[in-house]
């Protein structure tokens, strides 16, 4: 390959002479490029097809998710085109992994409509997944800056406020997705309901296919969940709240749910990821001005998310939603039955609940991510984790988490009430444990036999599940490890 | 009933020693300690009463617990909490809350229902507590 036709063409009369160039000729490959603070970044795992130089599949993936098409064309010459360009300014080859590149890409803030995140989606992740040239290609990272962030409302209600009017500080959140996922009728379905709030959880949750089928009619399923949550209110005198699943074909049978809701005094609605970043953020407009707290389940995620060449990492996910506005986002449990390393985790955890995420390439955080005051959402921590984990969610997840035993509490062989009670005592004598500066990684396991002594409940729940975990290698995970240097 | 507010209900009501290492633990996080009280503990009865100001920049556990001693001698017989505030950006708000004292008797909670058209029913939770005056509500703090 010639050097010279690799340069970006500075002669206008060569520059759009018709026909085709490569999209380094074009200007879409600029390595002295310093971004400013104002620009967009991402930073894509790149696999080009063999022979295609890795600069030129970057630089192609800069024009084809800003301003280019695959042919020169005129009109460019009516814009001030080295503006609108995105630009890409550093191409990494993936450490230990032959064939595949971290490609910078940054986009001026003019490109995007503010507020957007179907706009900003319709660009980075539109045409350019497609892309022959390209076996595979995904969104790693973004970094968004605060002058964009601030075009968005961010969490309707957010962590903060979110405590403050549940009453409840100092521990993470309990909840449980009720079971069996579909065929309870609305009466049976409350039950469960109440028995999992009364037992001492702070929520219960529908589940992402629970909307309104010929089992249970959501009308149905509303009323009688509520009346589940006012009784264990006024059982237990704590905040209760169950959510309800409001995802539903059209915008105007969503409000029409959540406003049934509303009007039966629930605290929370729930919608899922598979409704579309439009309808997610129209349910955050209408949350905020609801005072709701609006749960999000990521359903469908891991058909992009979990392949670690093609997609989009669900960091970025978390990172649209957290702009979107929702309050509470399935992000992971390490230890249950749902993919997530532990490393990748913490990343996304981060990306949720920090005021600032600074870059960390061990986590899978490839910039410094200011968030503007955008309010923290709260990571909620479902699938396939019980009362015996509960130093080690702990540990992996910290304070500000909705921790999701579903399984654990409904399937417990004393019955419901007890397995929330079993979840509850496991919180909340791990919780005072390491406020006491006990080492709870070590010690948890003895702590949790301590209580057992006097609760006959999480007794029952450790010799159940006591030998379950879920240990298989992670598909998604971190590509840059801890380096030993020579004085460690 | 037992009320089961706070980060605590479900286990053995704690020891002063165990109340001490939980307030050391607010300390050294910076965390000022207020304490609070109430014989209306209903769910959504925000503000009980204040047993003086939060107590700032303490180094130890003795002043508070001195004051939730004198606390529990003057209002014997009702709902008393630890409160810890953080006043760091990001939080600015409550991190701790857990009972130190319950009356002899809980008297719970009644839950009325009035029903309204299309099976409607409207809860509204009360207190047992509230059906006599509280005693200190008009006293001088």
């Amino acid at each position: 390959m010639n050097k010279i036709t690799n340069e970006k063409i500075t002669d206008m009369k060569v520059r759009y002479k018709s026909g085709v160039l490569k999209y380094r000729q074009m200007g879409y490959w600029e390595p002295d490029y310093v971004p400013k603070d104002t620009d967009i970044l991402a930073v894509f795992r790149i696999t080009p097809q063999d022979g295609v130089d890795p600069i030129e599949a970057a630089a192609a993936v800069a024009g084809e998710s800003s301003t280019a098409t695959w042919t020169v064309v005129w009109t460019d010459r009516l814009t001030d085109s080295e503006y609108y360009r995105a630009k890409a300014y550093r191409v990494d080859p993936v450490p230990g992994t032959e064939g595949q590149w971290f490609a910078y890409i940054a986009y001026d803030l003019d490109l995007f409509e503010e507020g957007s995140i179907a706009n900003l989606t319709a660009s980075i992740i539109g045409n350019v997944f497609g892309f022959k040239p390209l076996k595979a290609l995904r969104l790693e990272d973004m970094r968004i800056p605060a002058h964009y962030l601030k075009t968005f409302q961010g969490p309707a209600t957010g962590i903060v406020v979110e405590r403050e009017r549940m009453n409840c500080f100092g521990r993470p959140l309990l909840g449980a997705t009720m079971k069996p996922k579909l065929g309870l009728s609305g009466r049976n379905y409350g039950r469960v309901v109440y028995e999992a709030l009364r037992g001492g959880l702070d929520f219960t949750k529908d589940d992402e296919n629970i909307n309104s089928q010929p089992f249970m009619h959501w009308r149905d399923r509303f009323l009688y969940c509520m009346e589940a949550v006012n009784k264990a209110q006024a059982e237990t005198g704590e905040i209760k709240g169950t959510y309800l699943n409001v995802t539903a074909a059209t915008m105007e049978e969503m409000y029409e749910r959540a406003e049934f809701a509303k009007s039966l005094g629930s605290i929370i609605v729930m919608i899922d990821l598979v409704i579309g970043y439009t309808a997610i953020q129209s349910m955050a407009k209408w949350a905020r001005r609801n005072d709701m707290i609006l749960h999000l389940h990521r359903a469908g995620h891991s058909t992009y998310t979990r392949q670690k060449n093609h997609g989009v990492s669900f960091r970025v996910i978390a990172k649209w939603m957290r702009m979107a506005g929702v309050d509470h986002i399935h992000a992971g449990t390490v230890v249950g039955k749902l993919e997530g390393d532990p490393r990748v985790v913490a990343g996304i955890y981060d990306t949720c609940r920090e005021t600032f995420v600074p870059k960390n390439l061990e986590h899978g955080i490839f910039f410094d991510q200011p968030w503007a005051s955008l309010k923290k959402m709260m990571p909620v921590a479902s699938g396939g984790i019980h009362a015996g984990q509960m130093h080690q969610l702990i540990d992996h997840l910290g304070e500000d988490v909705v921790l999701q035993f579903g399984g654990g509490t409904i399937g417990h062989p004393m019955g419901i009430e007890s397995g929330a009670i079993a979840n509850r005592v496991a919180l909340e004598c791990m919780i005072k444990a390491r406020n006491e500066g006990r080492d709870i990684v070590r010690e948890g396991p003895e702590i949790l036999l301590a209580a057992a002594k006097w609760c006959t409940p999480l007794r029952a729940a450790l010799d159940t599940w006591r030998d379950v975990t879920f240990d298989y290698a992670s598909t998604d995970s971190v590509d840059y490890v801890p380096t030993p240097t020579a004085s460690a | 009933m037992r009320l089961t507010q706070g980060q605590f209900s479900f286990l053995p009501d704690l020891t002063d020693s165990e109340i001490s290492l939980q307030i050391d633990y607010a300390l050294s996080q910076g965390w000022a300690i207020g304490i609070e009280y109430t014989n209306d503990p209903h769910p959504r009865n925000t503000y009980w009463t204040m047993w003086g100001t939060p107590m700032f920049d303490l180094k130890d556990a003795a002043g508070i617990m001195m004051e939730l001693t004198a606390c529990r001698k003057a209002r014997k017989n009702t709902y008393i909490k630890l409160v810890a505030f953080d006043a760091n950006k990001g939080f600015e708000s409550v991190r701790m809350s857990f009972l130190t004292n319950r009356p002899d008797v809980e008297p719970g909670f009644e839950l009325v229902r009035t029903e309204g058209p299309g099976r409607q029913v409207g809860y509204t939770i009360r207190s047992y507590a509230t059906e006599k005056p509280d005693e200190h509500r008009y006293e001088a703090r």
